[in-house]
């Protein structure tokens, strides 16, 4: 691990009177996969978008590559060309067609030619698997499809960190493994990747390190096998035990909230 | 709930629902057919007819009517739409700005000419623009004229239109595209306004009705014979002829091109809710 791809350092953002990030320090090296976990509002959202700027932080620093990208002066859309992200809801763009989506920011941002756009294009769709749909437009695909699909594109602006917030959250839950088989293969290709998700099995055996995060604070980072498999805090247990039994969870869930707010 | 039979609902009129319902209906219709039956009744059917319906005056105003002044009125509306679509989406664009003096600016000028009846403005571009730019014709004369005219009214309801077209498309869409790298200029060019163009096609096209019809205030610039558009037209012949033939068959010539144009919208508008389900 030379220079770490991501640095975040004493990281706060309020909205508002909303403390969210309360202190956060992370660094992600290049080519390993952290996956972010923790309950709903703990701030892993704003965390990720913090990261490529969506957030503007209210306090602290943050580095992609070796740039500052909290410094005023820097060019964001240069350092957010470098910076792919994958969202909850895909957002592709509904007017254009597959292949529209993967051509149109690599000839308006980077002002590739028609035809390199349109072979980068075709490469990182199949690539995800869907040379066959580079016609089709948004609208006509399935969920899992829809993600590969913005995948494919945020690859083809060939970053060098990919940032994913909870991808397979709105899925149906047999196309889940086609996206999760994505990204696998872009943490075995090296490709540095920053994951938010609730998919344990995924995080269990692709994460380089877990980090779990609850209050706008990071509780407790490191292997997998460590955070998921013997969690040192009571916070991340509870967490985990909700997440993997949440029938269970619903009998536990006053003592353990109290407990919680007594730490 | 209206069965006579249960005594849990008491009967109070003695009339069911769908029974007082009927008899509502039937007075409604009652009071329509009397309205009708006076209005017939005491109009002067003759002297109407003989006013607005001189066989030989309609025939006597085609071509003409419809190669000139239905042609003039869609030249005008064209230009001044083209101008109030540009000017509309700077407007919108503006007023959607984080730089507030963009978005007071356009606010005022949207206040402004929403509450200015479209006849002063044309007034007011046919005395101020030659007054405040001397020696500068208006290119393209009174095309010119109108389309800064229409298109400055237009402009204001346009960028309304737009404005609520490019809320209307999801948040997300600008994230995605500023995650990308696109600036937010370029993503607003590229990714925003084209979404937001399906949104407002309905209401564009009823914009497009209200100045075709605004169009008649060309009468206010004083417009020579061969820049006549309907309105003027029939008032020209109207006067001439002391009849009033010529502004019947004008109104009709309108409504040849708002009713279908009207009609278009209603479609794409029931097509947009369809697809959006
Ligand atoms: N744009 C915003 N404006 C105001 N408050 C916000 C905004 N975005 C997030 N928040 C607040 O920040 C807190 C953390 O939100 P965040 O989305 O980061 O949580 P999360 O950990 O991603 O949760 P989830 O698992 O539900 O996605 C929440 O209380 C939320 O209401
Ligand atoms: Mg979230």
């Amino acid at each position: 691990m030379s220079t770490p791809e991501i640095r975040v350092q004493d990281l706060h953002k309020s909205f508002g009177d909303n403390q969210v990030l309360k202190g956060i320090d992370l660094e992600i090296g290049q080519g390993e996969v952290v996956c972010v976990i923790g309950p709903s509002g703990s701030g892993k959202s704003t965390l990720l978008r913090c990261v490529n700027l969506l957030e503007e932080p209210t306090a602290g620093r943050v580095f992609v590559g070796g740039t500052e990208i909290t410094d005023p002066d820097v060019d964001i859309d240069a350092v957010r060309r470098r910076i792919g992200m994958v969202f909850q809801q895909f957002n592709l763009f509904p007017h254009l067609s597959v292949t529209g989506n993967l051509t149109l920011p690599q000839r308006r941002v980077l002002g590739r030619s028609k035809d390199d756009a349109a072979r980068i294009a075709a490469e990182n769709l199949s690539r995800v698997g869907l040379a066959e749909k580079a016609d089709a437009f948004p609208a006509s695909l399935s969920g899992g499809q829809q993600q590969r699909v913005a995948i494919a594109r945020a690859l083809a602006m060939g970053p060098d960190v990919m940032l994913f917030d909870e991808p397979t959250s709105a899925l149906d839950p047999e196309l889940v493994g086609d996206v999760l088989a994505v990204m696998r293969m872009l943490a075995d290709e090296g490709m540095t990747m920053m994951v938010v998700t609730h998919e344990m099995s995924f995080a269990r055996e692709v994460a380089d390190r877990v980090v779990f995060m609850d209050g706008g604070v990071i509780v407790e980072e490191g292997a997998p096998a460590q955070v998921i498999g013997r969690p040192a805090h009571a916070r991340t247990r509870h967490f985990l035990s909700r997440l993997l039994d949440p029938a269970m969870a619903d009998v536990e869930e006053e003592t353990a909230d109290t407990e919680d707010t007594r730490e | 709930m209206t069965d006579p039979g249960t005594p849990l609902q008491p009967r109070r009129t003695g009339l069911s629902r769908s029974r007082k319902r009927q008899i509502s209906r039937g007075a409604q219709y009652a009071v329509f057919a009397a309205v009708v039956i006076a209005l017939a009744v005491t109009a002067d059917w003759g002297r109407l007819k003989n006013q607005f319906f001189q066989w030989d005056l309609v025939k006597q105003m085609f071509p003409d009517v419809i190669t000139l002044a239905l042609k003039n009125t869609v030249l005008y509306t064209t230009f001044g739409f083209v101008v109030g679509l540009v000017l509309g989406i700077v407007l919108a664009l503006m007023r959607l700005s984080s730089v507030g003096p963009y978005r007071w600016v356009a606010g005022l000028y949207i206040e402004i000419f929403r509450g200015l009846p479209a006849l002063l403005i044309f007034i007011f571009v046919g005395v101020a623009v030659p007054l405040a730019f001397p020696g500068t014709e208006i290119p393209g004369g009174t095309y010119g004229k109108v389309a800064i005219a229409l298109g400055t009214v237009g402009a204001a309801y346009m960028a309304e239109t737009f404005r609520a077209g490019i809320q209307a498309v999801p948040k997300g869409q600008m994230e995605a595209a500023r995650s990308l790298g696109f600036s937010h200029a370029r993503a607003m060019v590229s990714i925003v306004v084209p979404q937001a163009f399906r949104i407002i096609v309905p209401p564009l096209t009823n914009e497009l009705v209200t100045l075709f019809k605004d169009s008649s205030l060309v009468l206010f610039l004083g417009v020579t014979l061969e820049e006549r558009e309907l309105s003027k037209y029939g008032r020209d012949l109207a006067s001439e002829t002391a009849n009033s033939t010529p502004i019947l068959v004008a109104g009709l010539c309108y409504l040849l091109v708002t009713i279908p144009l009207g009609f278009l919208a209603r479609r794409l508008e029931d097509k947009r809710k369809g697809a959006d389900k």
